[in-house]
């Protein structure tokens, strides 16, 4: 057994504020150890502690707790197409996670190029501009890393880096043009209240085009499942990024710089990038790719009510269900098989509740004899023809998995 | 629960977006504070002092711990991006001995 390959007491005490060092804080509560999960990742190491013990958050899987990296346990998935807040999946990269946020105090600023400078409340937020919702998927570039192979170093997260939610706010694009943009702007950039621990450390901020940030659906939201974002999730201000991965969607949004020269912060330029080829997929050692920042998201779906090895029954048939999601774009089709892919057959989808968000499917699959072994597989197309690729993609981040799932079944 | 809606008096038409218009009011926001965990694992046997020196500062121990098996050159890479990127202040002399200790997998110190 790993001596320290869970948590053995995850103590609570203030968060480390700005370049608070490790020393001296005060430990003040007692340790909240869930049971453990094991993600199963070829050649193991996936064995992870839950907690309850984050604030706003029930039972989550941790993958680090400082600053959180808190997965989703994949049976909140097979609840419903909305994942909860209190399950809602949490990606920090700093730990200067802000304390406390004042709401009569919070500003969000819009400055750099534009007409007027705006420093707006959030009531004035809330009142001036037309309100909006959408329910969009929020999925860490890096879900699923655990499952590269060969493996790659980075937050090692299973398949629950991920989840959906109804979204409302405003249009980044009306704040925009309350500010007024001048010619000449190319990129628009986010940054939120968290901070680096270190000075000198680079302030996490990313930047979209211009006429990205413009395209009337980027919104900044308030509401999350029609509450309040859980702190750990970007409270009081999120900006969403539909069809986007989750690096774009800046939690505790405070400032919004348009830029008229492009934007070379580090997490712009050289962090979150990815090879310029489909999928996003190179040979593990190649050379002199072209990369890219990671953008648009692509096709997946993925199994529910049944996990690898899970044994079903001999007699009548047996229900699969799961989600799925177009990426970019909606689902077309969703489709199983049980012949590791030499046929397929149709899922029947559920309700469309928005194209960028979870979409539930079912099947059935008739019995199988006695002792038979079943791969069975799922796998969605988009709207655009995008279909989930049959190998898996590799690049050095692990970012953009998307491989059709396989999950073998016992017939027993 | 007390609604944003009545704290500032504003009640609006929500906009679905590809739907149709709904009256609807927001939740309130409220003044928040919390305490975050912080994990207090350490790195155990031999050769893991500079590993505990420089290498919780920034992030708990379970960024390292859960880690895969890597090679002692993804290591290097690991820690100059720490020291170039992010600032970690690691000593020169440090930085052998953290790559070693790293180097014999996650569960350390073996
Ligand atoms: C100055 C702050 C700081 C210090 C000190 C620090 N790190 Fe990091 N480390 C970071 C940041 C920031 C990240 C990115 C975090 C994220 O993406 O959530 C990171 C990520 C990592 C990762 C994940 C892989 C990656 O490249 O993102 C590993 C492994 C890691 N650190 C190991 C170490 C080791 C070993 C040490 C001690 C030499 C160390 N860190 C010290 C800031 C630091």
């Amino acid at each position: 057994m790993i001596p320290f390959a869970f948590e053995k007491r995850a103590l609570t005490r203030r968060a480390l504020l700005g370049s608070a060092a490790l020393g001296g804080a005060a430990l003040v509560s007692a340790p909240a150890l869930a049971d453990m999960v094991d993600l199963p990742f070829s050649g193991g190491g996936g064995e992870r502690a839950t907690t309850t013990s984050f604030p706003q958050k029930g039972k989550m899987i941790v993958q680090r707790t400082r600053p959180p990296l808190l997965e989703t346990p994949w049976d909140t998935f097979d609840k419903g197409v909305f994942t909860p807040n209190d399950q809602f999946y949490v990606r920090w990269h700093w730990a200067g996670i802000p304390e406390s946020v004042d709401v009569n105090t919070f500003r969000l600023k819009v400055h750099g190029n534009v007409e007027r400078e705006l420093s707006l409340s959030l009531p004035e937020l809330i009142q001036k501009l037309p309100r909006v919702e959408m329910a969009a998927i929020n999925q860490c570039s890096g879900n699923s890393r655990g499952f590269f192979g060969p493996r790659v170093p980075g937050a090692e997260w299973g398949n629950g880096a991920m989840g959906n939610a109804k979204w409302t706010g405003f249009r980044l694009k009306d704040l925009l043009d309350r500010a007024g943009v001048k010619s000449g702007s190319i990129q628009v950039r986010f940054a939120g209240l968290e901070k680096p621990v270190i000075e000198g450390g680079p302030h996490f901020m990313k930047s979209l085009t211009i006429d990205h940030a413009r395209d009337g659906e980027v919104m900044v939201a308030y509401a999350m499942n029609g509450e309040a974002l859980p702190f750990l999730n970007g409270f009081p201000l999120r900006l969403i990024v539909p069809g986007w991965y989750a690096t774009y969607w800046m939690k505790m949004l405070t400032d919004i710089d348009v830029l008229d020269k492009p934007d070379e912060n580090f997490w712009t330029k050289k962090a979150y990038l990815i090879p310029d080829t489909p999928g996003a997929n190179i040979t593990p050692g190649e050379k002199d790719v072209k990369m890219v920042p990671i953008n648009r998201m692509v096709p997946r779906s993925f199994f529910t009510n049944v996990a690898p090895g899970d044994s079903i029954k001999t007699s009548g048939p047996t229900d699969l269900r799961g989600i799925a999601f177009g990426g970019d774009c909606g689902v077309a089709k969703v489709e199983t098989s049980i012949d590791g892919g030499a046929s397929w057959q149709a899922a029947e989808l559920g309700p469309d509740d928005g194209k960028y968000g979870f979409r539930r499917w079912d099947a059935k699959i008739s019995s199988p004899a006695a002792g038979s072994r079943l791969s069975v597989q799922v796998r969605c197309t988009n709207t655009n023809g995008l279909v989930q690729p049959d190998k898996p993609n590799w690049n050095p981040s692990g970012f953009m998995r998307n491989v059709i799932e396989t999950v073998d079944l016992v017939a027993a | 629960m007390q609604r944003f809606a009545q704290t500032f008096g504003v009640l609006l038409a929500v906009a679905v977006l590809g739907g149709s218009a709904t009256a609807k009011d927001v939740p309130e926001l409220k003044s928040e504070s919390f305490e975050l965990p912080t994990g207090d694992r350490m790195f155990t046997g031999a050769g893991a002092d500079p590993v505990n020196n420089n290498c919780l500062t920034c992030h708990s121990a379970g960024m390292v711990l859960v880690q895969p098996k890597l090679s002692k050159t993804t290591w290097e890479g690991i820690v100059k991006k720490m020291i170039n990127v992010y600032k970690a202040p690691v000593p020169d002399s440090d930085v052998a001995g953290i790559v070693d200790y790293l180097s014999n997998g996650p569960t350390g110190g073996k």
